[in-house]
C-alpha cells in the first residue's frame, strides 16, 4: 500500500501552490490588521479601511489583509507592517489618523515612525521584539504560534506555514497509533475537567458501533473567557486539522463544530475554512486522496450555558432542550443519536497537530508531569495589559498577572483573582505563587475551568462578585435537578439581601449549608460547581461579608445600596460645572458658595459625576454606609450657619 | 401579542419555505428555528406550529425548545437591537451602569422594546470582548470601552441618522 505516501504527496502539491503565492505576497509591502472581534470592537475595520484608501490614493504597491488576534488585546487596534528592507513592525493603539500617517510616512517616505511602534518581528537594532517584553520570558506558543500573523480566511496562508502536515502524517499512521500517540503525550482536555484526551478516544474506538461522530465543543459560555473565540477567529484551520485528526483516530466519518451563537465571526470563519478545506480535497469523500471520508458541519448553539456540558450539548444537537443526563454511558460509548461520540474542546484539538508534528516527548517537555503542555489564559479585569496568553502549565499566577499582564492598572492594589468563571473561585494574594495546573487550582478552591482570568482590585466587592456569579448560574440552571434550580435561587436571594444591607448574622452559615446541598444534589458540573464562587469568597474574604452584614457598609464601595456619592467641599473648584452637566437626573446643584452638592434623593448613583470631575480636583468620592453623605452635608450646613453668626 | 393577518400569513409562508429545506429528522429543529428567527426576527406561534407539523412532534415540545434557549425571542424585536454585555469583566468595569444608561436613554427596561419598535434592549452573558470592557452591541456592531456619555452619543447618532433619512438628505 502506498496510500500513505499519497497523503503527503497530495499535500505537497497543494502546498507548492500556496507557498508560491505566499512568497509573492511577502515580496511586496503587506499590512496585516488585527481584525478579530476584540479589534473590531475598537475600530479595526475602520483602520483597515483607511489603510486601503490611502494606499489607493497615494498609489502605493501594498496589500492589506485582515488577520486574527496576537493576544495583545490591550493595544488594539493594531497592525503589522511588513515592508521589504525593514523588519516586520507592529503598531498598536491605532486610529484612522495614525493609519493615514503610517502610509504616508512609512510606506511612501520610508520613515518607520518608531515612536508609534509597539514591537518588531525578528531581532533588529531599533525596536524590541515581543520576545523582549517581560511576558516573552514566560510565554511559550504551541497553539497560538501563527495567530495574528496569517489570514484566517485564506487556507493558503495556513498551508504555507506548514498547515495540514500533521493530518498527512496522521493519515500515514494506523488510527490506533494516532490515539496511542495522543495518549502518550498526556494531553488533558482543556475544557475544564482535564480528562485525558487519548483515553477518551480509546473509549470511542473500543465501542462496537461503526457510525461514530466527533464534535468540537466551541460553546464557550464562561463569562470572562475568550480563548476559544480567539483561536477560532485567528486560526480556524488549526482546529479543523485537529478535529480531522481526531476523526481519523476514532474512525468517525462525520464531525461537527458546536459554536455558540454569540460568536458570529467565529461561525463565519469556520464555515469559510471548511469550504476551503473541502475545495482543496482536505475534507470530503477522500481526505488527501487516502479514501478516508470526512464531512464536517457547523452547528450553532442557541445561547444556553449548560450546553457546554457534553450530554446537554448532544441533547441540543438532537433538537431537544439542553438538559444533561446521567453518565455512564459516556458519550464516547453512546453519544449523538446514540452513537459513540468524541467531544473535545477547541483548545484540546488545537494541541493535536502540534503533538503529531513534534511527537509526544516534545509535548511533555513543557508543563508539569501531571498536566503537560501549555495553558491558554484570557486575561481581563483591572490589568494594565489585558489579552490572551499562552504559558507552560506550572507557571504561577503571579507571573501571569505581573509579567504578562504588567500588574494592576491605575492607582490601585491587587485584591483577588477570579479564575475558572462561574465554576471557579476568587483567590487572594497569598495563593499567587501556586503553580497553575488542573490539580493545584482545585486544591486552592478554584478551578482551571476553561481559562478565563479576571483580576480584581480593591474597588471590587467580593460579595457582589459572588452575587454576580450566582445570578448567572441561577439563570443558566437548566432546571432538571431541584437543588441546582432552587438552591441557587435561595443562595442568590441571601446574597442579594447582604448586598442591599439587609443581611442577617446567620446568613453566612446558611450559605455554607446550602452550598453543600447543591454540590451533593446536582447531576452535572454546572450545579456541582455553582457554589464555588461563594465558598471561595467566604473562605478568603469573610471580613467583607461581615462588614456588609454587621456594619451595613461595602468596603470596596461597590454595592449600590450601601454607598452614596459625595462632593468634598474643600476640593470642589466651584467655577467648574463638569459634574452638573454630566448628571443625567439633575441631582447636582450649586449652593450659595457655588460649591456643588448632590441631592441624595434624586441621585441614581450612575458614577457619571465621579468620572466627569477633572483629575486635578477629584472632588467626587463614594462613601459607605450611605448615610455618611447626608451626615456630612448636615455638618457642613451647621458649620456654615455657625460661621454666619 | 396580536399579529395582523398579513404578519401571520408572512410567518406561515416564510416558515414553510425554510422548513422545506430540512428532512423530518429532529436534529434539524434548532437550525430551522434559528433560520426562521434570522428571517422574521423572532419565532411566532405560527412558526412553532408549522415546525411541529414538519418534524412530527407536539407543538408544546417545540415551545419547550424555544423557551429553553436564550437566543430565541417570542416577540418582534426593535429595528435596532441594543445588547449590553453582562460578563464578569464588563460587570466589574460597570456593565450595570451602562445598562442603566441605556434604560434611561431609551426609557425602557431591559428585555423591552420601545413603543415605536425602534430599539429593543437586552442583556447578553458574554460576547468575549472582555479586554474592551464594558461592552455594548448595537445590532451586530460591538462597541468597546463604553461610558454613559458614549451611550448618549450612540443614541444621538442614531436619532440623527433617522432624521436625515426622513428629510431625505441628498448625500
Amino acid at each position: 500500500m502506498n496510500a500513505n505516501k499519497t497523503a503527503a504527496m497530495v499535500l505537497d502539491e497543494i502546498r507548492a501552490e500556496a507557498l508560491r503565492s505566499w512568497e509573492q505576497m511577502r515580496q511586496k509591502t503587506l499590512i496585516a490588521v488585527g481584525a478579530a472581534t476584540c479589534g473590531r470592537a475598537v475600530g479595526a475595520l475602520e483602520v483597515a479601511g483607511v489603510f486601503r484608501e490611502e494606499i489607493e490614493r497615494l498609489k502605493v504597491d501594498a496589500a492589506v489583509i485582515e488577520v486574527g488576534c496576537m493576544g495583545h488585546c490591550y493595544a488594539e487596534p493594531m497592525a503589522f507592517i511588513f515592508k521589504p528592507g525593514f523588519p516586520g513592525i507592529c503598531y498598536g493603539y491605532l486610529n484612522e489618523g495614525l493609519a493615514a500617517r503610517l502610509v504616508r510616512d512609512f510606506l511612501v517616505d520610508g520613515d518607520p515612525c518608531v515612536e508609534f511602534a509597539l514591537a518588531a518581528d525578528g531581532v533588529n537594532d531599533f525596536i524590541p521584539t515581543f520576545q523582549d517584553f517581560p511576558r516573552g520570558l514566560v510565554e511559550q506558543k504551541m497553539v497560538m504560534e501563527h495567530c495574528g500573523l496569517i489570514d484566517p480566511e485564506n487556507i493558503e496562508h495556513y498551508l504555507a506555514v506548514g498547515g495540514y502536515g500533521a493530518l498527512a502524517a496522521a493519515l500515514a499512521m494506523d488510527p490506533g497509533e494516532v490515539a496511542k500517540l495522543v495518549k502518550a503525550s498526556g494531553l488533558r482536555g482543556r475544557g475544564g475537567a482535564g480528562f485525558p484526551t487519548g483515553s477518551k478516544w480509546d473509549l470511542c474506538r473500543a465501542a462496537g458501533e461503526k457510525t461514530r461522530y466527533v464534535i468540537c465543543n466551541a460553546d464557550e459560555g464562561d463569562p470572562g473567557a475568550f480563548m476559544d473565540r480567539t483561536i477560532l477567529e485567528s486560526n480556524p484551520h488549526l482546529v479543523v486539522e485537529g478535529l480531522a485528526i481526531a476523526a481519523y483516530a476514532v474512525g468517525a466519518g462525520k464531525g461537527y463544530f458546536y459554536i455558540r451563537a454569540e460568536y458570529p465571526l467565529a461561525v463565519e470563519r469556520i464555515r469559510k475554512a471548511l469550504d476551503q478545506a473541502g475545495k482543496y480535497g482536505i475534507l470530503g469523500k477522500s481526505v488527501l486522496g487516502t479514501g478516508f471520508g470526512l464531512e464536517i458541519e457547523v452547528f450553532q448553539g442557541s445561547g444556553a450555558f449548560v450546553c457546554g456540558e457534553e450530554t446537554a450539548l448532544i441533547a441540543s444537537m438532537e433538537g431537544k432542550p439542553g438538559l444533561p443526563r446521567h453518565r455512564p454511558p459516556f458519550p464516547s460509548e453512546a453519544g449523538l443519536f446514540g452513537k459513540p461520540t468524541v467531544i473535545n474542546n477547541v483548545k484540546t484539538l488545537s494541541y493535536v497537530p502540534y503533538i503529531l508534528r513534534n511527537g509526544a516527548d516534545r509535548f511533555k517537555e513543557t508543563g508539569t508531569p501531571g498536566s503537560p503542555g501549555t495553558a491558554i489564559f484570557a486575561l481581563a479585569g483591572k490589568l494594565v495589559n489585558t489579552g490572551l496568553t499562552e504559558v507552560p502549565m506550572g507557571t504561577t499566577l503571579r507571573q501571569i498577572i505581573y509579567d504578562v499582564g504588567s500588574g494592576i492598572a491605575g492607582n490601585s492594589n491587587f485584591k483577588a483573582v477570579q479564575i475558572g468563571g462561574p465554576s471557579g473561585g476568587c483567590l487572594p494574594g497569598e495563593t499567587l505563587d501556586t503553580p497553575i495546573d488542573f490539580d493545584s487550582l482545585t486544591r486552592a478552591g478554584a478551578m482551571m475551568g476553561s481559562g478565563g482570568i479576571v483580576v480584581l482590585d480593591e474597588n471590587d466587592c467580593m460579595v457582589e462578585m459572588a452575587r454576580f456569579f450566582l445570578d448567572f448560574t441561577q439563570k443558566e440552571s437548566c432546571g432538571k435537578c431541584t437543588f441546582c434550580r432552587l438552591g441557587t435561587r435561595h443562595m442568590l436571594g441571601i446574597l442579594e439581601r447582604i448586598t442591599r444591607g439587609e443581611g442577617r448574622p446567620e446568613d453566612m452559615d446558611l450559605l455554607l449549608e446550602l452550598a453543600g446541598d447543591i454540590r451533593a444534589g446536582s447531576l452535572c458540573s454546572l450545579g456541582k460547581t455553582a457554589p464555588n464562587p461563594v465558598l471561595s469568597t467566604l473562605k478568603y474574604f469573610r471580613d467583607e461579608y461581615e462588614a456588609h452584614i454587621f456594619e451595613k457598609r461595602c468596603p470596596a464601595l461597590m454595592c449600590k445600596d450601601l454607598i452614596a456619592y459625595y462632593i468634598l467641599p474643600h476640593k470642589c473648584e466651584r467655577s467648574c460645572d463638569a459634574c452638573v452637566g454630566s448628571c443625567p437626573v439633575e441631582a447636582i446643584y450649586s449652593n450659595e458658595d457655588r460649591i456643588k452638592v448632590i441631592n441624595q434623593e434624586k441621585c441614581v448613583k450612575c458614577n457619571s459625576c465621579l468620572v466627569a470631575c477633572p483629575p486635578q480636583y477629584r472632588a467626587v468620592v463614594k462613601v459607605s454606609p450611605p448615610d455618611l453623605a447626608a451626615g456630612k452635608e448636615k455638618e457642613n450646613d451647621e458649620r456654615k450657619s455657625q460661621d454666619n453668626h | 401579542m396580536q399579529l395582523t393577518e398579513e404578519e401571520r400569513k408572512e410567518a406561515v409562508e416564510k416558515s414553510r419555505e425554510i422548513l422545506a429545506r430540512y428532512d423530518g429528522s429532529r436534529g434539524g429543529l434548532i437550525p430551522a428555528l434559528q433560520q426562521i428567527q434570522d428571517v422574521l426576527g423572532y419565532v411566532p406561534a405560527e412558526a412553532m406550529r408549522e415546525a411541529a407539523g414538519h418534524f412530527g412532534m407536539p407543538a408544546v415540545d417545540v415551545y419547550g425548545v424555544v423557551t429553553f434557549y436564550n437566543q430565541f425571542r417570542l416577540t418582534p424585536p426593535g429595528r435596532h437591537q441594543v445588547k449590553v454585555c453582562m460578563g464578569t469583566a464588563c460587570h466589574m468595569k460597570g456593565g450595570n451602569i451602562i445598562m442603566e444608561s441605556w434604560e434611561r436613554v431609551l426609557k425602557v427596561k431591559v428585555g423591552e422594546t420601545t413603543p415605536d419598535r425602534e430599539f429593543s434592549l437586552e442583556r447578553v452573558a458574554c460576547v468575549g470582548c472582555c479586554t474592551m470592557a464594558p461592552v455594548a452591541l448595537v445590532n451586530e456592531t460591538v462597541h468597546g470601552k463604553m461610558t454613559p456619555t458614549k451611550v448618549d452619543g450612540l443614541y444621538f447618532s442614531h436619532q440623527l441618522a433617522n432624521q436625515q433619512k426622513k428629510e431625505g438628505m441628498p448625500e
